[in-house]
C-alpha cells in the first residue's frame, strides 16, 4: 500500500450535533485548530419575532459566523470538523453541512437529553453515521450508557459513549468511536 | 488594504460589490470541503481575475478546502463560492472531491489515536 503524500489529497467531513450548550465547540476545540468560517443566509420566516429587521425589513440575509476544527492526519489527508447550528431556525444549514458527510457526533446532556432527539432524528432519517457521546457534566448523573440508549431509543448498532469533552484523551476517544463506526457502516454497504 | 481600519469598521468593500451583485454562480453547489487547486493554466479568453482571485489563486498552488479557502480569505462562504465558480469557469482551478475509502478511514483512525 502507499501512503505516500502523491496520493490524491482528502478531506473528510465530521459533523458535530446537539442541543445548544452540550459542549460541541468545546470538543471540536479541545482536539483541533479551530478556524472562523463567515457565512450568509436567508433570512427565513422562522426567524420572525427573533431577528430584529426593523428598518431594514428589505434585508434578506444574514450573516452568521461559524468555527470549524481542522486535524491534519497527514499531508494531502484533512479531517474537518463542524458544529452544526443550535437553534432551530438554522436547521436549514444542516443539510449543506451534512451532504457528504463520515458521520456525526451527536452530544448528549443527561439532565436535558430531549435536546438531542432532532440530530438524532435527523441523522437517522439521512442515513449519515452516528454515535451518541454523553457529555459528563460536573454534578450531572453518570447514567449508564445503556440506559441513555434505552431512553433514546436507538438501535442495538449505534454506538453510545460516555465523554468528558473538555478533555482532549476524551475527544480523541469519541472521533475514534466515529470513524470506526463509520468504517463498519461503510464495509458492510460493501459487502 | 485594510489594516488601518479595525474590525468592527467592517470591509471597505462590501463583499458582494467584489463579485458584481452576483449571488449565484457555477460555484453554487461546491461543498465545503470540496478541494481547490490551481491548474496553471493562463486564461485564453480575455478573464483578467480580480484581486481576491489573484489571492485565491496563490492559495491554491497545493489543495486546499473551499472551508479554508473562505476563512483565509475572511469572506462570507457565498461570495467565495461565486469567486471559485469563476476561476473554475476559465479553467483556472480544478476542484476535486475525493471520496472515502477503507484504508483512509483506517489511516485516519490511527492518525487519530497518535494525536
Amino acid at each position: 500500500m502507499d501512503f505516500g503524500p502523491s496520493d490524491e489529497p482528502v478531506a473528510l467531513k465530521i459533523l458535530i450535533a446537539g442541543g445548544f450548550g452540550v459542549g460541541k465547540t468545546t470538543l471540536v476545540g479541545a482536539i483541533s485548530e479551530i478556524r472562523p468560517l463567515r457565512t450568509e443566509e436567508v433570512l427565513s420566516d422562522r426567524g420572525i419575532g427573533i431577528d430584529d429587521v426593523d428598518g431594514v425589513e428589505g434585508k434578506t440575509t444574514t450573516t452568521v459566523a461559524m468555527d470549524f476544527g481542522r486535524i491534519t492526519i497527514r499531508e494531502g489527508l484533512v479531517v474537518y470538523l463542524f458544529g452544526t447550528p443550535g437553534q432551530e431556525r438554522f436547521w436549514f444549514m444542516w443539510d449543506e453541512l451534512s451532504y457528504g458527510a463520515l458521520g456525526a457526533v451527536v452530544l448528549a446532556d443527561t439532565r436535558r437529553l430531549t435536546d438531542c432527539f432532532p440530530s438524532i432524528d435527523y441523522f437517522e432519517q439521512r442515513g449519515t453515521p452516528f454515535i451518541v457521546a454523553v457529555n459528563c457534566f460536573d454534578g450531572a448523573d453518570r447514567h449508564e450508557a445503556d440506559d441513555v440508549r434505552i431512553a433514546l431509543d436507538l438501535d442495538a448498532d449505534v454506538p453510545v459513549l460516555l465523554c468528558d469533552v473538555r478533555r482532549r484523551v476524551s475527544a480523541k476517544t469519541v472521533l475514534v468511536a466515529l470513524v470506526e463506526h463509520s468504517l463498519k457502516v461503510l464495509t458492510a454497504s460493501q459487502s | 488594504m485594510t489594516q488601518w481600519m479595525d474590525e468592527e469598521a467592517g470591509p471597505v468593500v462590501r463583499p458582494y460589490a467584489l463579485i458584481g451583485g452576483r449571488t449565484r454562480s457555477s460555484g453554487d453547489t461546491l461543498d465545503l470541503i470540496a478541494m481547490v487547486t490551481s491548474t496553471g493554466a493562463i486564461s485564453s479568453d480575455g478573464f483578467v481575475p480580480g484581486p481576491e482571485q489573484e489571492r485565491i489563486l496563490a492559495m491554491v498552488t497545493t489543495a486546499t478546502s473551499v472551508a479554508d479557502v473562505a476563512s483565509d480569505l475572511n469572506l462570507p462562504l457565498g461570495v467565495v463560492r461565486v469567486l471559485l465558480g469563476d476561476l473554475q469557469d476559465h479553467k483556472l482551478i480544478s476542484i476535486g472531491r475525493a471520496s472515502a475509502s477503507e484504508r483512509i478511514l483506517k489511516e485516519v483512525i490511527n492518525g487519530l489515536r497518535a494525536l
